[in-house]
């Protein structure tokens, strides 16, 4: 009993993480431009498989296939924003929804006639066997997720706090007109949130695909419950996206080992609905800046 | 409802009732019968998704969720309760209204992107459940020997027969969608797309017609559902995804989605292109799907059935111009 416990909290965890990522690159966007982009599920998943060919094809080494996951599929995501989003930008929110979510299944269908249906998995970041505490085996990737995770919002709450970009973002987000009289380049701080956003989801990616393999299909799942992690945490809070992202983790590894492992991806939808139709601000976020937001 | 939807109606009746005697004379397209039985069936869901999402102004990627309900609760109730079909049928629609209705009042207080994430999330849960509930529904691999529909003693066999009927139905779900837009809800739901706030301080109880249009969308999904689950005869959860929901809406979107023909039209075409011409091209369905969208939403806001008065809107302006340049 209290090595299962331990076995899937664990495990919980390091799921979590990588939901609070991907919900994390949700609010990199949200909070410059109040778009929620539906292929962010899809940049977790190129980040996967291009780091896959990287390593796998190319025979390029490990550290060295992540960064350049990365750094293309930040590209992709630069590309999307430059060349469509930025032409849309005046439409309704319906339009925009439909603008994310046909870039969503471009991608993945340019995915699946590149890699073909397969899913393809990476070497663990470093080698070797799983370290056990009392019982309960936890794998070295799963420190490498949590250190990453950790690593990467330490890094974007600096961002965020200190550094001019980062307050120029958060000016766009607060008011564009405002923003562009102060002498900001909105669209810059736009193109850099994409970009933000598909670095962060490429890493998450990246990280998972050794533990749980990757696949063309795999975005679209990964992506609702990052926005299930996000909206959890409430729209645009790093750290409410944190504790969300690792809550759901553990809500869906308990589930998986108590009751049903076949339901395991509903309980995060679930908690989903939940928190939109009760608690639509999210957990951690203001009510009263809520009403203000357009959804 | 208007002289001008009633002569659009007559014309696409007439058309549709000819349209079987015409194509199978030609022995290459006379396939093309099945097509438009599909392309009816689709129809039934996207014209609901077009009330909700052209007229009152919601998105909604649950369609393809109700249309499964529909299939199931009609599959189940025929093969494992030996139930009639047409007992099924009322039971299915009674089913999706109930669930659409549940979901409903708290999603449809959200707006725009979260209500769109709502709706999917919904979806993916709907299809976990299908694909989850071996006992019932059978799992992965789905229900199977779904009898056909009898009319008065008669089986439905020919697709002639299934044609009729499909389209039968597609033509008063059509009737009964004009009327609702030509009645006190239809001018509510358009104040509500012009500007909900507006809508709202003039007494119109936005909440509460939001909900009816996305509960009627649900039954009149239910109803396709269960003529899709008798007509092939074998369902899976596959093919109640959210593939089939962002299908639903691009042949709202490629119609266009102010007008119930728009959605009309989009259904008929995209099934054409998705079970005729694509066929082919099977492995790059997604991306073109995914590229008709896009353009469609950038470039073409209004459907193919805008095509015709932005033509004339532009000649109209050329010829005005050059009278001005005359004169």
């Amino acid at each position: 009993m209290g090595t299962d416990f331990l076995q899937y909290t664990v495990s919980g965890l390091t799921i979590g993480a990588i939901y609070a990522m991907v919900a994390i690159g949700y609010n990199a966007i949200y909070s410059v431009t109040e778009i929620i982009n539906f292929a962010q599920g899809e940049f977790v998943m190129l980040g996967g498989l291009f780091a896959v060919f990287f390593a796998g094809t190319l025979h390029l080494p490990l550290y060295a296939a992540f960064v350049c996951a990365v750094i293309l599929t930040g590209c992709v995501g630069f590309a999307m924003d430059r060349f469509i989003i930025e032409r849309a930008r005046d439409k309704s929110v319906l339009s925009l929804i439909v603008i994310t979510l046909a870039l969503s299944i471009m991608l993945k269908g340019s995915a699946m006639l590149w890699w073909g249906k397969d899913p393809y998995s990476l070497p663990a970041f470093s080698p070797g066997g799983p370290i056990r505490i009392a019982g309960a085996a936890i794998q070295l990737q799963a420190l490498w997720i949590l250190g990453i995770c950790a690593l990467i919002i330490i890094g974007l709450t600096l961002f965020f706090r200190k550094s001019i970009y980062g307050q120029a973002m958060l000016a766009c987000a607060n008011n564009a007109n405002a923003a562009r009289l102060a002498g900001i380049p909105v669209g810059h701080m736009v193109l850099l949130s994409f970009v933000l956003s598909a670095i962060i989801g490429a890493a998450a990616g990246v990280l998972i695909t050794p533990v749980s393999m990757m696949d063309y299909d795999r975005g679209a799942l990964l992506g609702l419950k990052g926005f299930g992690a996000a909206a959890l945490g409430g729209l645009g809070q790093f750290f409410g996206a944190l504790a969300a992202g690792l809550l759901l983790g553990l809500a869906e590894s308990f589930c998986a080992g108590y009751l049903s492992s076949g339901y395991k991806d509903a309980v995060a939808l679930f908690l989903l609905l939940l928190v939109l139709f009760l608690k639509p601000e999210g957990l951690f976020g203001s009510r009263e800046a809520a009403r203000l937001k357009k959804y | 409802m208007g002289r001008k939807n009633w002569l659009i109606l007559l014309g696409t009746a007439v058309f549709i009732c000819i349209f079987p005697l015409l194509v199978t004379k030609i022995r290459a397209i006379s396939h093309y019968v099945d097509v438009m039985i599909f392309a009816g069936i689709f129809t039934l869901v996207s014209i609901g998704l077009s009330l909700l999402m052209g007229y009152a102004g919601q998105i909604s990627l649950a369609q393809a969720a109700f249309f499964g309900i529909g299939a199931y609760t009609s599959g189940i109730l025929t093969t494992r309760f030996g139930l009639n079909p047409w007992a099924a049928m009322p039971a299915g629609m009674v089913l999706c209204g109930f669930v659409a209705w549940i979901v409903g009042v708290p999603a449809l207080r959200l707006k725009g992107h979260y209500l769109a994430m709502a709706t999917l999330g919904f979806g993916v849960i709907v299809n976990i459940f299908l694909a989850e509930q071996v006992n019932l529904t059978g799992g992965p691999s789905g229900l199977t020997d779904i009898p056909a529909m009898r009319i008065a003693g008669f089986k439905i066999s020919s697709e002639i027969a299934w044609y009729y009927l499909v389209w039968g139905i597609v033509f008063c779900a059509l009737i009964f969608c004009l009327q609702l837009l030509h009645s006190r809800v239809g001018r509510a739901l358009r104040a509500i797309h012009e500007e909900e706030k507006a809508a709202e301080s003039m007494g119109v109880p936005t909440a509460r017609y939001k909900v009816q249009v996305f509960v009627v969308g649900a039954m009149l999904a239910a109803i396709g559902g269960s003529l899709y689950a008798h007509y092939v005869t074998c369902i899976n959860p596959s093919s109640f995804n959210l593939m089939w929901s962002i299908r639903f809406m691009l042949m709202v979107m490629v119609g266009g989605m102010h007008s119930l023909w728009g959605a009309l039209a989009g259904t008929v075409l995209m099934t054409f292109v998705g079970n005729e011409w694509l066929q082919m091209f099977a492995e790059f369905e997604i991306l073109v799907y995914g590229s008709i969208l896009l353009a469609v939403a950038l470039f073409l806001p209004g459907g193919i059935v805008s095509i015709v008065p932005m033509i004339a809107a532009r000649r109209r302006k050329r010829s005005s111009t050059i009278e001005d340049a005359v004169s």
